[in-house]
């Protein structure tokens, strides 16, 4: 019997229609967990690096995470992994909500789609029975109302369904996959699956997830519910209010918005606007959140609310999470939140990525005030601030006119329009959208995780350690005091000497070495988390959460049996941290796609900046292209994926 | 029989603090898992979660005793704007659904508050106190509890009639 996982994949080649139940390597566990792991396992073995994302070659895997369906709190994640038609690079974008623990329940680990279907569908799962069905009436419809529509069809309320809505149909780059209160949002993992003509994929499962040492296992769940309700009642003093808790940023609870909406930028990542928060502005705002929001609500087995129930008159009823209601207001520069619940509801049925859409936008109204964009492209445009913005939404996702352009987001727009447009694609990393930051000093650690993050979404590297230093030598001893979490007394050391000015100060403290090895640990809670298909929200984004490396191989070993340490699960990160660069340095990713947008930080620093990245690629092991050498792919026993980079003369013959 | 005082617990449900999370049929199905904990699989859980997130609804349901036939209404309720079925708030075991019934056997299952634990688990493990634990002391019937197998075997004989068990028990055990 296999315990945690399932030991089997469900294969769908949607141009066959042919369906399989495949067995998998119980070995490939032990090496790369699950989730994001052996997601990017099969995709360096099956999809060569020539294949274009919307290729019939090119796969789209939904997989759970090793630790899904377990009583594990937060273990809800569904990991979706192809090649993103907007970076061209290996795509990794999560979901919490509902569906990979009621995938494991119908007995799978991972669904991978091949191929493309002539006809739209949508493949309902139910246990040992899959069919692929027609979906030709679903066509053009919203996510939301998919999903609501396909549970009647079935006669299967409780039923999980992830779905896109027009922009995946359209194939729009920044498409979403939409799930329950969740969505697979970044790296346009709903174009993908548009593309293979799926509209949805329907789960419902009533099968025994098993556990190696079941009473060792619920006994470090309990301990972690035990540490949710202490943090809950402790919340962690002396930095700002979003960091206190666990969880997504509880934007769904708070409603002073002071620090996003005075600290971000507004438009195209522009401009700051430091006196926006008013007392009036204060009221409304919380008015308006608290006459919306229904209800505060979860993801599977997890008891933190990150989400809500968002119904807003006259339109229908959704779910949201974190910083999208803030996201198109601002691009938009509209001053009441209204707005951004109202164009939110149309952008979750639409599905798409609500970090990059509102960003593509305000790039597109900057290239018409630049006169770069022309007002025949904004024909029929309403002039209100409110009005244009739903107006380009939906040209966007129907890709007409010049929401046909915009449709490939910011980096491929600013190319086919020319001009001069590639000036204003300046909040880009590898192609694809950022928080829209303007920070005066370069945070080196910052620096680093935005550079060579590959996941394209910084709040999804960060974490562990805290954003800025302690005002005073109190509050530091006070903050390391119960840092249970932290895996190296030299960590605490580096929180204790970190000062707001002078010689340890940003940029240069924490000094270069220092910083690396803050952000590999950062990464390395990172990619666990998503090998695990556990919440970054109770694990490696937040300060001080209830699961970290003391207590992860503990987790692993009592729901698997595979005996681990926190060297062992060292070493599996390292070896899918490695295997994912492979992937994209295969498909062409080098140091010089490797750099945070040109304005993130008022003050740079490039002799600083290229020491950072010499020595982050140094002690990853990789040269200094970022291009993984033999030697560390030998030790971690990845020879065949050394052989494979020497074949293609990306790693020359001559390195050891 | 005679009458003895006994501490009766139960599940107060306070739907408004309901997160909608699935903890209670987590816990329940993997402590009610044998060995204990063993597995989880929330189909087997003995409190079910009616959840519609997009209507609001969100009502955890415990299972109560198992019924035999099913019942005559169907009505639903609106309460808050806000409609349920019948079957929504209903806790028995009854032949015209599928919940609180093992999916393997279609055997009925029912809530016994986790015996031998402090409190009911599916109590414990929702922080968010949408399930709070009440007890209070009872005049009751003494009565003889039953175990798992015959709960299943009055759920059987309550379906086929206790004759024909007995006849199938005889038959099976010549054929050993």
């Amino acid at each position: 019997m296999r315990y945690g996982e399932t030991g089997f994949n469900l294969e769908i080649d949607l141009s066959r229609g042919n369906i399989e139940r495949v067995e998998t390597d119980p070995r490939l566990t032990e090496l790369h967990l699950g989730g994001l792991g052996t997601n990017a396992k099969i995709l360096w073995d099956r999809v060569p690096p020539e294949t274009e994302p919307f290729s019939p070659d090119n796969l789209l895997i939904f997989s759970t995470g090793l630790l899904c369906g377990t009583p594990a709190p937060g273990a809800n994640r569904t990991i979706v992994t192809s090649y993103s038609p907007q970076t061209l690079l290996m795509g990794y974008s999560m979901m919490g909500g509902f569906f990979a623990p009621e995938l494991k329940y119908a007995g799978y680990d991972k669904i991978i789609l091949r191929g493309k279907s002539p006809d739209l569908v949508y493949i309902w799962i139910n246990n040992d029975k899959v069919e692929i069905r027609d979906a030709n009436h679903l066509r053009g419809k919203g996510a939301i109302q998919t999903s609501e529509l396909i549970k009647q069809e079935l006669n299967q309320p409780n039923a999980q369904v992830a779905a896109i809505g027009l922009a995946g149909e359209n194939r729009v780059f920044t498409a979403s996959i939409e799930q329950g209160r969740s969505s697979s949002s970044r790296l346009g993992m709903g174009a993908v699956m548009g593309d293979k003509g799926v509209k949805a994929i329907v789960v419902r499962g009533t099968k025994d997830v098993n556990l190696a040492r079941p009473d060792e296992y619920i006994g470090l769940c309990n301990d972690v519910l035990k540490y949710i309700k202490f943090r809950g009642e402790n919340p962690v003093p002396n930095v700002m209010t979003i960091l206190q808790g666990l969880g997504s940023p509880q934007e769904m609870l708070h409603v002073d918005e002071q620090w996003h909406t005075e600290n971000f930028s507004w438009g195209n990542a522009r401009s700051r606007r430091k006196d926006f928060w008013t007392k009036e502005v204060e009221e409304r705002w919380k008015d308006v959140q608290e006459t919306v929001r229904t209800r505060l609500i979860s993801c599977y087995n997890c008891p933190i609310k990150c989400g809500a129930i968002i119904s807003v008159p006259g339109i229908s009823t959704y779910m949201m999470k974190c910083f999208t209601k803030l996201t198109y207001t601002m691009a938009a520069f509209v001053d009441d939140l209204d707005f951004g619940f109202r164009i939110a509801q149309r952008a979750t049925e639409y599905g798409v990525d609500g970090f990059s859409t509102p960003q593509i936008m305000a790039f597109a109204f900057e290239l018409r005030e630049a006169g770069i964009l022309t007002e025949a492209d904004f024909e029929g445009c309403p002039s209100d601030n409110e009005g244009k913005f739903f107006w380009l939404l939906d040209r966007i996702v129907r890709r007409e006119g010049i929401g046909d352009i915009l449709a490939d987001g910011v980096y491929w727009a600013a190319r086919k329009i020319g001009k001069g447009a590639e000036a204003f694609d300046h909040n880009t990393i590898k192609k694809h959208e950022q928080l829209p930051l303007k920070l005066g000093m370069l945070n080196p650690v910052y620096f680093l995780m935005y550079a060579t993050g590959e996941k394209i979404n910084i709040t999804q590297i960060e974490g562990q350690f805290p954003q800025a230093p302690f005002a005073t030598m109190e509050e530091r001893q006070e903050f390391i005091s119960d840092w249970i979490q932290c895996p190296d007394d030299k960590f605490k050391q580096i929180v204790l000497d970190w000062d707001f000015r002078g010689e340890h100060s940003n940029p240069y403290y924490p000094t270069v070495d220092m910083s690396v090895d803050i952000v590999d640990w950062q990464e390395k809670m990172h990619y666990i988390d998503d090998a695990l298909g556990v919440c970054a929200g109770l694990s490696s984004f937040p300060l001080k959460p209830p699961y970290h490396m003391h207590n992860y191989p503990k987790f692993i070993t009592a729901a698997t049996g595979i005996d681990i340490d926190e060297d062992g699960l060292t070493e599996v990160y390292n070896r899918n941290r490695n295997l994912l660069r492979a992937i994209n340095v295969r498909r062409g990713l080098r140091r010089a796609d490797e750099k945070p947008p040109e304005d993130h930080w008022k003050k740079r620093f490039p002799e600083l900046e290229e020491k950072l990245l010499d020595a982050y690629y140094k002690f990853k092991g990789w040269d200094n292209d970022g291009i993984p050498t033999k030697e560390s792919l030998h030790k971690l026993g990845m020879d065949y994926v050394a052989e494979d980079l020497e074949q293609r003369g990306i790693i020359k013959n001559e390195q050891g | 029989m005679s009458k003895v005082k006994k501490k009766v617990k139960t599940i107060k449900i306070d739907l408004d603090k309901c997160n909608g999370c699935r903890a209670c049929e987590v816990i329940c199905s993997a402590f009610h898992a044998n060995p204990k904990y063993s597995s989880n699989n929330p189909a087997r859980s003995r409190i079910r979660m009616i959840r519609e997130p997009i209507r609001d609804i969100y009502v955890p349901v415990y299972a109560g005793e198992y019924t035999a036939a099913e019942c005559m209404g169907r009505d639903k309720y609106v309460i808050d704007g806000k409609e349920y079925s019948e079957c929504g708030f209903c806790r028995a075991s009854c032949p015209s659904r599928d919940a609180f019934k093992e999916p393997d056997s279609g055997l009925p299952l029912k809530c016994d508050m986790c015996e031998g634990e402090e409190e009911p688990l599916c109590v414990k493990w929702c922080l968010n106190d949408a399930l709070i634990c009440e007890e209070r002391e009872e005049e009751v019937e003494e009565e003889e509890k039953l175990g798992d197998m015959e709960i299943g075997l009055e759920s059987l004989a309550n379906k086929y009639g206790l004759q024909n068990i007995a006849d199938t028990v005889a038959r099976m055990s010549k054929k050993e």
